[in-house]
């Protein structure tokens, strides 16, 4: 039997299917292995940098990223990085995440002491490009708005955006990120008032 | 492959194939990125390397897959295809990443990718599919960034903004900035695609029929 007959054959499909199934789980397997590494240097170091950049310049004088605190929020940990001056905690950074439009929203942000925000940034997220992104320091300066802003100030019900009231703009065509990074900054603010003693290394 | 070949598939694939402006595949992703011009040529760009692969490989397998069951395992190798890309770019290209990876995933749902493989890569040679691939995703190209300017220019009154974010801080210069216009939102917004869609597909069956006639006056003369 030849091969362009035995082509025809209804066993021929499956075994072609399952061959290129096999093949392409192999493939993916074997690049998730080979970049696995990579991505998560890359990432490492895209967190180092954001740390950088939500904490202003010389805020801290010691190595905050080996000074980690881990503490469980909705049953996951968070990794809190403690910038100190001398002995004393001065501020925190952590993670945070919301769901935006099309997936989560990963915030960086810093908080001093006293609870204000120093510093939020954007390290992952898949909105709408040129809709969505805005929220990247990179391409708008929106961002910045949360700098300086505490639980009190503004009050918890302006802690929106400009639709719901609140005193954060959206953008045009996308109210659903701009929301969603209201709401992770709020929480990430909340997490740290209810864990601050814990944070700042106070008995309580 | 003989040099009217390769014209003729790169005519095909620049003009008068084009996959948005003829073929109107790839409508869904035409409509999502093109916001701006550089979001366009980011897409167009990472898309013409994919379809250029992904037809290579298409063409290689062309005699072990049978017709029957062609579709599925040309989906399963695209997908595996822009999966693999998207890890790669993101383990070693990762400022570039940054930029363009939002758009990575979206070349899986391109069905002109699959549109190319089922219309050419699988009748044709490999380096007649390469060639097609390129062309084809240069014609894509041209087309999200051209939709991508209009709507970038009318939308938010700019050129290629952000374009050294894309190409880096030397392509500065493409990115300008018409001073004191607002922008006409709907532009930006999913209307304002399809308006711009459309009115780019009416001129180009204008243009087209225009010289069409021409051909056929100069023709004329010499048939009498």
């Amino acid at each position: 039997m030849n091969f362009a007959s035995f082509r025809e054959k209804i066993g021929y499909q499956p075994l072609l299917l399952g061959t290129f199934a096999l093949l392409a789980s192999g493939a993916l397997a074997w690049a998730s292995n080979a970049t696995g590494e990579a991505i998560a240097a890359a990432e490492a170091k895209d967190l180092r940098d954001s740390l950088a950049e939500v904490l202003p310049k010389g805020f801290a004088d010691n190595d905050f990223l080996n000074d980690k605190l881990e503490i469980e929020r909705n049953g996951k940990p968070v990794t809190i990085y403690r910038a100190r001056q001398g002995e004393a905690v001065k501020g925190a950074v952590f993670k945070v995440a919301e769901r935006g439009y099309a997936a989560d929203i990963q915030l960086l942000m810093a908080v001093d002491a006293e609870g204000r925000t120093l510093g939020v940034r954007v390290i992952k997220h898949a909105e709408t490009p040129g809709l969505g992104d805005k929220i990247e320091v990179k391409k708008a300066p929106w961002i910045l708005g949360f700098d300086g802003k505490s639980l009190g100030d503004p009050e918890p019900e302006k802690w929106g955006v400009k639709k719901d009231g609140g005193i954060f703009d959206q953008f045009a065509g996308a109210t659903i990120t701009p929301r969603a990074v209201v709401k992770a900054v709020k929480g990430g603010l909340d997490f740290y008032a209810m864990h601050r003693k814990e944070i700042l290394g106070e008995k309580s | 492959m003989s040099d009217n070949k390769l014209r003729g598939i790169f005519k095909d694939g620049l003009w008068e194939n084009n996959v948005v402006f003829s073929q109107m595949l790839a409508l869904c992703p035409t409509m999502a990125v093109t916001t701006s011009g550089t979001n366009g040529l980011g897409m167009g760009l990472a898309t013409t390397a994919v379809l250029v692969v992904s037809n290579i490989l298409v063409s290689m397998i062309r005699h072990t897959v049978s017709s029957q069951v062609r579709i599925p395992v040309f989906v399963v190798l695209i997908a595996t295809l822009v999966t693999v890309v998207d890890m790669a770019m993101n383990a070693w290209l990762h400022d570039l990443y940054k930029v363009l990876g939002l758009f990575i995933a979206l070349i899986v749902v391109n069905c002109a990718i699959l549109g190319r493989a089922e219309a050419f890569a699988v009748k044709n040679g490999v380096v007649a599919s390469a060639v097609d691939g390129l062309a084809m995703g240069l014609g894509f190209t041209g087309a999200l960034t051209f939709i991508g300017l209009i709507r970038e220019f009318l939308g938010s009154g700019t050129l290629f903004a952000q374009a050294s974010n894309l190409l880096g801080p030397s392509f500065a210069f493409l990115e300008m900035k018409l001073p004191g216009y607002g922008g006409a939102l709907l532009m930006i917004l999913p209307p304002g695609g399809f308006a711009i869609l459309g009115f780019l597909l009416a001129g180009k069956r204008v243009m087209e029929k225009r010289l069409e006639e021409r051909a056929a006056a100069h023709a004329e003369p010499a048939t009498a």
